[in-house]
C-alpha cells in the first residue's frame, strides 16, 4: 500500500467518526434549529442547557449516578478479585465464569433480567433507586475485577508476605501493601465503570424510577418529542461532553508521555 | 475460637454479589421462560415464537443486520488497525486514541448527530430505513472493532512478514497465509464485541424511526407489556446465540486462557 492511499484511508474513516459530532458542534453555537440552514452565532443552547431544571437535573442525576455506580463497583470488584486470586482454583473457577455473564451477555438481557428478579420476584420498587444502581452495578463490577486481576497476577507476593513478618496484621497489609500497588489497574477499573454507566441504555430504561431521567433515556426520549428547544439544547451537550472527553484524553495521554520521557 | 481474617474473605461479598444479580436473574429468567402466564410449566412460548412467521422473521432479520453490521465494520476496521498497527510508533498511539474516543461519547447523542446528518441528505428517514440501521449501527460499533485488532496486530511480529517475504511468497500470499492467520484473535473478539449488541442493540432503530423490529426490540416490547413469559423466551434465545458466539471464540483466544492456570497460588 503506498502512503498516499493510506493516509488518505485513515482520514476518511476519522472524517466518518467525527464529522457529524464536529458539525453538531458547529451548529451547537447557532440559533438554527436544524443543521444545514444558515442562522447567526448565538449561545442560547447552553444558556437553555444549564437553565432548564428538567435538563440541569436529568445530567446531575446522571452524574451522581455514575459516581456512585462506579464507587460501589470498584469496592465490590476490587474486594472480589483480590479475594478470588488467592480462594481455591474452583472457588475462582466459578467466580470467573459468573464475572464473564455480564461482559458477554447483551445489555437488554441483562436489564431484563435483573428488572424482572427486582420487580417481579423480589417486589422492590423502581422508586427506590435500588433496582437502578444494582442493575448498572451488575454491569461494571466485572469490569473492575478484570482491570485489578492482571496487576494482581504481577505482583511480588513476597512484600504481602515481609509486612506481616514485619508485625502488619493481614487487613493492614492488604491496606498498605496490596492496594497501593493495585492503584492502577482499580483507577482504570473505575474511568470504565463510569464510562459504561453514562453510555448505558438498556439498564436505565428497565430499571430506573418513572420521574427519573440518565442522560441516554433522556435523549432517546427526546427524539421521539418534537420541541426543538430541548432538541437543539442537546446539540450543546454533545458537544460539551465531546469537548470534556478529548480534554481528558488529551490531557491523559500527555502525562502519560511525560512520565515515559522521564523514566 | 478466635476469628482469623485470611485474604480469601474479601472474595465473599463479591460472589454473593454474583449470585444474587447475575445467577439468579438467569435461574428467573429460565424459570418464566418455562412456564405460562399461571406459572405451570409450559413450553408453549417456544412453540409460538417458532411457530409465528412474524418471530421467525424478527430473528432473521436481526441475525442479516448483526452479520452485515459486523462484516462491514470488519472491513473498514482491518485496513485501519492494520496501517495504525504498522506506522511508526509514537503517532500510531496517539492516532488510535482518536478511533477509540467515541466509545467515551454516549451513544445516544452520537446517533443523534448523525441523524440530523442523515435527514439533512435524505429529507425522510423512512426513505433508505434499510441502509439507515446499517449506516448508524457501523458508526456506533466500529470503534469497538478497531481496538481488538489494532492490539493483536501490533503483537504482530513483523519477522514472520519478512521470512514470508524472503522465502519468495507473493505479498497477497503473506497476507492470506501469515498476517490474517495471525489475526484471528483479533478478528474473534472484535467480531464478538459487535455482532451481538447490533443484534439488541434496538434503540439506534428507534432514534432513527425505523419500523422493523430486532430481537431486542422484541423483549422491549414484551417488557412494556408485563409479558415476562415471552420476554423470557427471547432472552433464553438470545442467551443460546451468546453461548455459541463465546464457545466459538474461546476456541481462538485459547492463548489468553492459559495464562490463568498457572499463576502463583
Amino acid at each position: 500500500m503506498n502512503k498516499v492511499l493510506r493516509n488518505g484511508w485513515i482520514w476518511l474513516v476519522l472524517l466518518f467518526l467525527y464529522a457529524p459530532i464536529l458539525i453538531l458542534a458547529f451548529y451547537s453555537f447557532t440559533s438554527a434549529t436544524m443543521i444545514g440552514t444558515v442562522r447567526e452565532f448565538s449561545v442560547d443552547n447552553y444558556v437553555t442547557l444549564f437553565t432548564t431544571p428538567e435538563l440541569v437535573e436529568m445530567i446531575i442525576g446522571t452524574l451522581l449516578l455514575a459516581l456512585g455506580v462506579a464507587f460501589l463497583s470498584t469496592v465490590l470488584g476490587t474486594m472480589g478479585a483480590i479475594g478470588s486470586y488467592y480462594s481455591h482454583k474452583k472457588v475462582r473457577g466459578a467466580i470467573e465464569l459468573s464475572n464473564q455473564i455480564p461482559v458477554v451477555n447483551a445489555d437488554v438481557v441483562t436489564g431484563f433480567s435483573v428488572c424482572i428478579l427486582m420487580i417481579a420476584f423480589f417486589h422492590i420498587r423502581k422508586d427506590t433507586f435500588i433496582p437502578l444502581v444494582i442493575g448498572q452495578t451488575t454491569l461494571c463490577v466485572p469490569f473492575v475485577y478484570l482491570s485489578v486481576m492482571p496487576r494482581l497476577k504481577k505482583m511480588d507476593h513476597s512484600l504481602y508476605e515481609a509486612a506481616l513478618d514485619l508485625g502488619c496484621t493481614p487487613a493492614m497489609a492488604i491496606w498498605r501493601v496490596t492496594i497501593p500497588h493495585l492503584i492502577p489497574g482499580i483507577t482504570s477499573g473505575f474511568m470504565t465503570a463510569i464510562t459504561l454507566s453514562l453510555d448505558d441504555y438498556f439498564i436505565a430504561t428497565y430499571t430506573k424510577p418513572a420521574t427519573f431521567n440518565t442522560i441516554s433515556t433522556y435523549v432517546v426520549n427526546a427524539t421521539r418529542g418534537s420541541q426543538t428547544q430541548i432538541k437543539t439544547a442537546l446539540w450543546a451537550l454533545s458537544t460539551i461532553i465531546f469537548l470534556v472527553v478529548v480534554a481528558y484524553v488529551g490531557g491523559k495521554n500527555l502525562i502519560g508521555a511525560k512520565k515515559s520521557k522521564k523514566a | 475460637m478466635k476469628y482469623r481474617f485470611s485474604r480469601k474473605q474479601l472474595a465473599i461479598p463479591y460472589a454473593i454479589f454474583l449470585f444474587l444479580f447475575v445467577i439468579l436473574p438467569l435461574l428467573v429468567v429460565i424459570y418464566y421462560a418455562f412456564t405460562n402466564s399461571e406459572g405451570k410449566l409450559s413450553f408453549t412460548n417456544y412453540v409460538g415464537f417458532f411457530r409465528s412467521g412474524e418471530m421467525l422473521g424478527t430473528l432473521l432479520y436481526s441475525t442479516v443486520i448483526a452479520v452485515l453490521t459486523t462484516v462491514i465494520c470488519l472491513l473498514i476496521a482491518y485496513p485501519t488497525a492494520f496501517i495504525l498497527a504498522k506506522a511508526k510508533m509514537r503517532s500510531s498511539e496517539a492516532l488510535l486514541l482518536l478511533f477509540v474516543l467515541p466509545m467515551w461519547i454516549n451513544f445516544t447523542l452520537r446517533i443523534t448527530a448523525l441523524k440530523e446528518i442523515l435527514t439533512l441528505f435524505e429529507g425522510n428517514l423512512a426513505k433508505y430505513q434499510f441502509f439507515n440501521t446499517i449506516l448508524c449501527m457501523v458508526y456506533d460499533f466500529l470503534p469497538f472493532m478497531i481496538l481488538p485488532l489494532y492490539n493483536t496486530l501490533t503483537k504482530l511480529d513483523d519477522s514472520y512478514i519478512e521470512a514470508a517475504e524472503d522465502l519468495g511468497a507473493k505479498k497477497s500470499h503473506v497476507f492470506l497465509k501469515v498476517i490474517l492467520p495471525l489475526s484471528v484473535p483479533g478478528i474473534v473478539s472484535g467480531v464478538t464485541m459487535v455482532f451481538l449488541p447490533s443484534m439488541t442493540n434496538y434503540v439506534v432503530l428507534d432514534m432513527i424511526y425505523n419500523s422493523t423490529y430486532i430481537m431486542g426490540s422484541l423483549i422491549g416490547s414484551y417488557f412494556s407489556a408485563y409479558d415476562w413469559n415471552n420476554g423470557s423466551v427471547i432472552s433464553i434465545i438470545l442467551l443460546i446465540i451468546i453461548c455459541v458466539i463465546t464457545a466459538i471464540s474461546n476456541r481462538y483466544t485459547e492463548k489468553d486462557t492459559d495464562e490463568r492456570g498457572n499463576n502463583l497460588k
